[in-house]
């Protein structure tokens, strides 16, 4: 069984954090949430139902301006800020983890590194090929056996002429079965990690699809896997080495995160709030009730904390000044914010919070991943630890 | 083709709508306004698309306070090439058309679209008194539009089917749904925006022929009244004293 009913989201705003936002966030947060309602809730449930990737987004979220909206205009981005970026992704996210990490992926991971660290041959080539969707790109940092440990990768390269031979696999690839191009961290002989631009076609890349997701059923995932594939030298990033690379670009994505779930929270309180409005029992509306009151009172303060924190973190991203360790706390907290609404969403539905007319089940399935891809919910603890403390715990 | 859209600003459909100053006058404490549907989704789209067919140039203008700006740039951001603000609060259509009308006189415009009706307070009256003012030839409520050289055919559909019509540029049209497809705008767009030009010219001189005496909400909603199934007598007190259907 599929549902499509009309989307009938509206905002919610308690503390005015509008009156904080330019004109500009607001006509882009407005875009973004009509596209949301045209293209991507009619859909979503039917997709996700069936775990099938609605590819013909990915040039809506192209038309719309999704794809790395902070990167310059002349390389194909948008040119905004990187409040307007938080903004999009929260609208994303309201509709669809999965579709808001389509964007994270092509802006925040395959976009920023080739335009922080790519060669200006690199950048004209592939940026504005990414920026309108012609290219997708995906992001290879995670091996089967190294997630939270990205430092012990075993995937290598190894100079042969003008080429590196690129050995190794990289797994939980969001977009990597359909991506035109991977960015792939690999360590070189002398054991720094070096960003290389791996293009599809290449002899011995091959990226299989993982199935089998209970989370993110409409974005696709994969391997990808690599059996001496020549990469030509002109394909390595020039400009970094090691691992402040890739942790650059987590650190990017998660910002986007941070802002992107309070849009699926959003997306819950609202649906939660209006059927307890609708929904009567013992003869009156379940909102009438005080334990509903207190779950949708507390939802509502929550996400408002949250809101008030992605601004913050988008204030001091704008400057330039927002740490890794920030960005870690607003993940961390904000994730399991929206991963905590979606569940006392979910008791408010009753019966039909668990069914795909209403979008609660679906929402609380990707928070599952969003709570787990780009640093842990752990992970993201110890980095604050480590930041306070200045004393390493993860080894 | 040098077309002008006026563009108006209305609440959004989900605010909720009051009246302060002895109920002469809408309250806007709280409401959040939006681009009028007919003029933005129809009017300027459909100028956007024929600029891109023919060439030219799309102009948005709107009567109002600085805080219509907002609708001002996202039309920008659409696709409108500059945008005009009459600096004046829209108090009747008649004034409104006389601002616009004035404006436009000297400007040479081949084309002036606007949306059939604002979605607040639906008169529908604005393009037939702009098109007197300015002398030039009126179609209303256009569901479809083509431009060949200075000939318009304009389509609107009337009772039972659809009524076709042509007439030479300098025309009025004013666009129904149909008339084109809404654009989202994208944010490149909203960055263009930012340096667009936008001039704000200062009202002509006019007096209003009419004033307004007040406004009323309608009733609210009765809630369902349940009645006792052995209470027939109740029933049909209720249908003839309080309906008052029997």
């Amino acid at each position: 069984m599929s549902s499509v009913k009309t989307d009938q989201y509206q905002h919610h705003d308690y503390y005015s954090i509008d009156d904080l936002l330019s004109e500009d966030h607001k006509l882009a947060r407005d875009a973004v949430r009509n596209w949301v309602k045209k293209e991507v809730s009619p859909i979503i449930e039917d997709y996700s139902n069936r775990a099938e990737c609605p590819y013909h987004l990915f040039k809506g979220l192209a038309e719309i301006g999704a794809f790395g909206p902070s990167i310059p205009a002349e390389y194909g981005g948008g040119g905004m800020d990187e409040m307007a970026y938080g903004i999009i992704m929260t609208e994303l996210e309201r509709g669809d983890s999965g579709i808001r990490s389509m964007a994270s992926v092509q802006g925040s991971l395959v976009m920023y590194p080739i335009f922080k660290f790519g060669s200006e041959e690199q950048k004209r080539k592939y940026l504005p090929k990414l920026g309108s969707g012609e290219f997708i790109g995906c992001f290879g940092l995670t091996e089967p056996d190294h997630g939270s440990n990205p430092a012990g990768m075993i995937t290598n390269i190894k100079e042969d002429g003008d080429s590196y031979i690129l050995n190794g696999a990289k797994m939980w690839i969001t977009n990597s079965p359909v991506a035109d191009i991977a960015v792939v961290w690999a360590k070189d002989e002398q054991g720094i990690i070096r960003g290389l631009v791996v293009e599809k076609g290449m002899p011995g890349f091959t990226a299989p699809e993982i199935h089998g997701k209970w989370s993110l059923r409409a974005s696709i995932t994969g391997e990808l896997v690599f059996q001496d594939v020549r990469v030509p030298k002109s394909n390595v990033l020039p400009n970094v080495q090691g691992l402040k690379g890739p942790l650059s670009c987590l650190s990017k994505a998660r910002y986007g995160i941070a802002w992107g779930a309070i849009g699926a929270a959003l997306d819950c309180y609202d649906s939660a709030l209006r059927y307890s409005k609708e929904r009567i029992q013992f003869g009156k509306p379940l909102g009438q009730f005080q334990l509903t009151q207190k779950k949708l009172a507390e939802m509502i303060t929550e996400i408002t904390k949250a809101q008030l924190l992605a601004w913050r973190l988008g204030s001091l991203a704008n400057q330039g000044l927002a740490t890794p360790a920030q960005i870690s706390m607003a993940k961390r907290n904000n994730v399991a914010m929206a991963l905590e609404v979606a569940r006392e969403a979910r008791q408010i539905h009753g019966g039909m919070g668990i069914t795909n007319e209403y979008p609660i089940m679906r929402h609380m399935m990707n928070l599952e991943t969003v709570l787990t891809y780009e640093g842990t919910h752990d992970i993201h603890l110890l980095i604050t630890g480590m930041d306070i403390t200045g004393l390493n715990a993860f080894s | 083709m040098n077309i002008l859209v006026c563009i108006s600003k209305t609440p959004d459909t989900t605010a909720k709508i009051s009246f302060k100053n002895d109920s002469k006058e809408f309250n806007s404490d709280g409401v959040q306004f939006i681009l009028n549907p007919y003029d933005e989704w129809y009017a300027l789209v459909r100028a956007i698309e024929i600029k891109e067919q023919v060439g030219g140039n799309v102009v948005a203008l709107n009567v109002g306070g600085s805080d219509t700006e907002a609708i001002i740039r996202k039309a920008l951001a659409i696709g409108a090439d500059e945008a005009v603000r009459i600096n004046a609060e829209p108090t009747d259509s008649m004034f409104t058309a006389f601002q616009i009308a004035e404006y436009a006189k000297s400007k040479g415009f081949d084309l002036i679209l606007l949306g059939k009706e604002t979605i607040d307070y639906n008169g529908s009256e604005l393009g037939a008194m702009l098109a007197e003012y300015l002398d030039l030839p009126y179609v209303s409520y256009a569901s479809s539009l083509t431009i060949d050289g200075s000939k318009a055919t304009v389509q609107r559909d009337i009772e039972g089917g659809v009524e076709i019509s042509e007439l030479n540029v300098p025309c009025v049209i004013s666009a129904a749904k149909g008339l084109a497809e809404q654009r989202i705008p994208n944010m490149k767009g909203i960055m263009m925006a930012k340096s667009k030009p936008l001039t704000v010219v200062e009202p002509e001189g006019f007096d209003s022929k009419i004033q307004t005496i007040g406004f009323t909400v309608p009733p609210a909603k009765s809630s369902i009244k349940m009645v006792d199934p052995n209470d027939m007598d109740e029933l049909v007190r209720l249908l003839s004293e309080e309906a008052k259907v029997l």
